[in-house]
């Protein structure tokens, strides 16, 4: 394979073809510490924004046209290279926020690479070109001879996609298929003997997934220097604005149910009739019908049940129960438990896993005999009519659902559907199947129909951290911030700010970076 | 003498007793297995086959490399145990002997020998660099699509989907991802294992074992959606047109249709109706075939005429939209096509049963299948532990210890085992190991030069080619 020839880089050096950054390095910069949150609140709501998006199925074209209004909206500058500094400024603080769990890392990474991805797209294919030979990608074109030989598969897999391919002259670059995976996956391209044949309009797929690798090994490293050095020298400065950054936006994941919030097990059916959402009361349902669930379906109810407040020995008399006709207690002791107990955080690597949000839960793809998933997505539409009829939900409620499927807004479905059982309005909508629980049990509860009011106060907490966050803006302190390459922070103090240096200074005020190896 | 030896005209010097000796009563037994471990599991092989070329004498050989393969057994009393690992055949064979395993599971190379891997902290040290693409095929799948037998059950009448199964994926492993070194293994009771062998195989990431899995991947309902294969667009991408036409329409025409009797009776065509999208399309159709329940027109097979009717129907040049006309495809592939099990293939740590174990269940040996005569191989003939044992006692005691599967059913096997995956694939390694230790070498000789040249020149070129490093931040800059 070739490497991109070398002059064009050297030209897109001396003038600035393109304004996408590709956050290889931080440029040295001075920011205020307000700016400092301000400028990543402002990025995480475009980041929000686009997963909001995601979660609702959007088409390609929608989610082109989001994200150019979400950065429209919040990222805008009027005088440029203060723009281009905010976008820069922000992208490195929201890694330190992001960096530090595998999850946080997950939904940093997805929707850095999605927002990338959109914004190459609106680039002028001069800037593309440009941007390509920055990743020193191994591309070749395809010579005029080849392309005469494959013309005909390459227009089948054009049609195939509903496109056609275009002129003789256009541009189709072989790679090996290793390097194009999002391609590949979606067959969206020629292979042959090992190498696909790519489309210049394609060629996003190449370079995010370089953007994507490139930040995956970035933030581990970042990862690494806040926990080993960073926080505990920043422990009063930007760990606390670090925090509430990443719990504020994401909302609470469940993980860790109010102690006083438990369920017991007689109480399981119960709230599955009243508090469930349709996923889960389906594969609840089922494991009743069938004394059985398949893997993909007791981890999305068994870990919905521990963010419910389910402990581990009711987790565990609970599933045996359940399997108890088809599987002997000794066989479920030697099978089952231990996946159980995995789930608690009990065994093995000891991760304490979060139940699943609505986001995960649509993008899963059950199978043969899986009944996980959400429903709004994979049930046709006489058994989700059947279905939202046995919830209780009206005929005309049921058609609204129906149309919000049918458009692929599965969560506003969800959302509709809450509604119509409730009585009452959602307005943050469903993004998670334990925050639709705590939801209705909050209704219920004022309602005098619920069965433990904790659950209301995990409510409050939360509300409660959000104004806490918002209060930190007003922190005015004065300090300029160094930021060196990949995610090394050097920072310069004031003296009387309390910062600390591991080196040696030579005398006040000078820069001395931090070296850390 | 036993009416057997009788039969074969044996003179043995067997006396009375020790004839009863001789037979073997079928099933899986713990004792046939420690004989099987014995004198038929072919250790080396197995050993050569893992160690990819780095048990030569080559310099640029990985000593450390066979010690770095998760093993993992699982042991009588399903006791199982994880992260074995050997620095030799012997080890490896006296574990295995010593052990007994009723199922040896192989898992991926590691960055560092598993059985010290908690002498190393934090992140990605200790992680997986190396495993096999591997599919799993299983004919429980594909319960929704086969009368004959349910669940752990298999039949010659059914079988046949799992052969289709091979023969489509083998296609597109070496002709569409260029791969060369494959291996097809029953599973020993009712499904395939492959593994792919090639370097470049094993050195793929999640990620990419994750988006050839869904190359692959055209099944995507379960039983709450009506139509689980959605074949969108005007036409099919090459590999699954030149999966159906080359493959899946002919056998399911030719064997699954009659044998299976998709059309023949009401409950089972209603399955085949409800995957038509145009419910006024269904019910022409659905009123023709109950008029003809009992007349039957011509003297042939039933499945035959109605699939011809449904085509002609469905393919008419009066169907205006495009997923009409698709739908006989679609209907096909969601019979016919390959159902992998995507969780095995996408994670370089999952574990899979090693080839030439005895299925516990079945007592049946895991044996290669050839992917280019796939059509002969048949499951219901595949050697058993039984068998064999019983093979071993006719042929009596020899001197020679030497390769006594030659003289079992086993040694069919194990030959073509050697002779078209083994062999190819240890060359292609020595090959690989060569060229890129004279790379290496090549690359430094060049610095070498260059450098004793500038010495007498100019010291910053000297610079450049010791520190490249430095060279490409500037650049980045």
């Amino acid at each position: 394979m070739e490497v991109v020839q070398s002059h064009r880089k050297s030209s897109s050096n001396n003038v600035t073809v393109s304004t996408l950054p590709l956050y290889r390095s931080a440029p040295p910069l001075e920011v205020r510490l307000e700016d400092f949150e301000l400028f990543a609140m402002d990025r995480l709501r475009v980041l929000k924004g686009i997963s909001d998006g995601l979660g609702r199925g959007k088409k390609p074209e929608e989610m082109e046209k989001l994200v150019a209004d979400l950065w429209k909206a919040n990222m805008r500058h009027p005088q440029a290279n203060e723009e281009a500094n905010k976008d820069i400024i922000s992208h490195f603080v929201l890694r330190l926020v992001y960096c530090r769990t595998e999850e946080l890392r997950k939904w940093f990474l997805s929707m850095e690479t999605t927002l990338f991805r959109y914004r190459f797209r609106f680039e002028s294919s001069e800037a593309q070109r440009a941007l390509m030979s920055e990743f020193k990608l191994p591309y070749k074109a395809v010579s005029n001879a080849e392309f005469e030989s494959v013309k005909d598969k390459l227009g089948q897999v054009a049609r195939s996609m509903g496109q056609t391919l275009a002129s003789a002259d256009a541009i189709f670059y072989k790679v090996p298929f290793e390097e194009v995976p999002e391609l590949v996956a979606g067959r969206r391209v020629f292979i042959c003997k090992g190498h696909a044949y790519v489309a210049m309009n394609q060629v996003v797929s190449l370079v995010v997934t370089q953007f994507r690798s490139y930040l995956s090994k970035a933030l581990i490293l970042t990862n690494r220097k806040w926990t080993s050095t960073v926080r505990e020298q920043e422990k009063d400065r930007l760990a606390p604005i670090v925090e509430a950054l990443c719990t504020s936006y994401l909302g609470p994941d469940y993980s860790q149910p109010n102690e006083a919030g438990e369920i017991s097990v007689k109480d399981i059916d119960h709230i599955a009739k009243t508090s469930f959402p349709l996923c889960m009361r389906h594969l609840f349902e089922k494991v009743r019908e069938d004394h059985h669930l398949k893997h993909g379906g007791r981890m999305q109810l068994g870990l919905f049940l521990k963010g419910v407040g389910l402990k581990l020995d009711d987790a565990l008399a609970f599933w045996k129960a359940e399997f108890a006709p088809k599987v002997s207690a000794e066989r479920f002791d030697k099978e089952y438990a231990y996946n159980i107990r995995h789930n608690y955080g009990r065994e093995g690597k000891r991760t304490d896993y979060t139940p699943y949000s609505c986001q995960k839960i649509i993008s899963s793809t059950p199978g043969v005999g899986d009944h996980h998933g959400c429903p709004y997505r994979h049930f046709s539409e006489e058994n989700l009519r059947a279905a939202l009829v046995r919830m209780g939900v009206s005929s005309r409620a049921v058609e609204d659902v129906v149309d919000k499927v049918r458009n692929r807004h599965y969560q506003l479905a969800c959302t509709l559907t809450f509604e119509a059982v409730h009585g009452s309005s959602c307005d943050a909508g469903i993004n998670h199947p334990n925050q639709y629980f705590i939801d209705s049990q909050r209704i219920l509860q004022s309602k005098g129909l619920c069965l433990h009011t904790e659950y209301c106060v995990i409510w409050d907490t939360f509300e409660y951290s959000l104004q806490l966050t918002q209060s930190l803006q007003w922190m005015s302190l004065y300090v300029p911030i160094w930021f060196h390459s990949l995610a090394e922070f050097d920072i310069k103090g004031t003296g009387a700010a309390g910062s600390v240096f591991t080196d040696t200074t030579d005398g006040g005020g000078s820069l001395n970076p931090m070296l850390i190896q | 003498m036993t009416k057997e030896e009788a039969e074969n005209g044996r003179d043995d010097m067997a006396i009375d007793g020790a004839e009863q000796a001789n037979a073997v009563p079928d099933g899986f037994d713990a004792n046939y297995l420690r004989i099987y471990y014995g004198k038929l599991f072919p250790h080396a092989d197995m050993f050569k086959w893992m160690s990819y070329g780095n048990d030569g004498k080559h310099p640029a050989c990985d000593r450390s490399y066979f010690g770095r393969r998760e093993f993992s057994f699982t042991l009588e009393n399903d006791i199982y145990i994880r992260f074995q690992s050997f620095n030799s055949v012997i080890e490896l064979e006296n574990s295995i002997k010593e052990k007994c395993p009723f199922k040896i599971d192989i898992g991926p190379v590691y960055s560092v020998d598993p059985a010290k891997r908690h002498a190393y902290a934090g992140d990605n040290v200790f992680t997986p660099v190396e495993r096999e693409l591997v599919f799993d095929i299983d004919i429980t799948d594909y319960d929704d699509v086969r009368y004959c037998c349910t669940g752990a059950d298999v039949c010659l009448e059914c079988w046949p989907l799992m052969t289709i199964a091979i023969k489509v994926i083998d296609a597109a492993l070496r002709d569409d991802f260029g791969f060369n070194h494959i291996l097809w293994v029953y599973s020993g009771r009712r499904g395939v294992h492959c593994w792919v062998c090639d370097g470049k195989a094993r050195r793929l990431t999640n990620e990419q074992r994750t988006a050839i899995a869904d190359y692959f991947r055209v099944y995507k309902g379960n039983e709450n959606s009506h139509k689980k294969i959605s074949l969108p667009g005007p036409v099919l991408h090459p590999f699954l047109a030149r999966s159906y036409t080359e493959v899946l329409k002919g056998f399911f025409e030719a064997k699954l249709l009659p044998n299976q009797s998709l059309l023949s009776s009401e409950d089972r065509y209603e399955k085949i109706l409800e995957m038509i999208p145009d419910a006024s399309v269904a019910s022409e159709l659905r009123g023709r075939w109950q008029e003809n329940k009992r007349a039957s027109m011509s003297k042939d097979d039933i499945n035959l005429v109605r699939w011809d009717q449904l085509k002609s129907v469905l393919q008419s040049g009066k169907q205006k939209t495009q997923g009409i006309r698709r739908c006989v495809e679609e209907i096909v592939f969601s019979f016919t096509y390959p159902r992998l099990d995507m969780e095995v293939s996408k994670h370089m740590n999952h574990l899979l049963k090693a080839p030439f174990c005895v299925h516990p269940k079945t007592g049946r040996v895991c044996v290669p299948i050839d992917p280019n005569n796939c059509d002969e191989f048949d499951p219901t003939t595949v050697p058993t532990l039984s068998q064999l044992v019983e093979e071993l006692n006719r042929e009596g005691l020899r001197q020679d210890a030497e390769n006594e599967w030659d003289r079992t059913s086993l040694g069919e096997s194990i030959k073509f085992f050697r002779t078209t995956f083994l062999q190819p694939l240890l060359k292609s390694c020595k090959e690989d190991i060569e060229s890129s230790y004279n790379a290496k070498l090549q690359q430094s000789k060049n610095t070498l030069s260059c450098r004793t040249q500038s010495n007498h020149l100019c010291p910053n070129v000297y610079s450049h080619l010791f520190n490249p490093v430095i060279n490409a931040v500037e650049d980045q800059n």
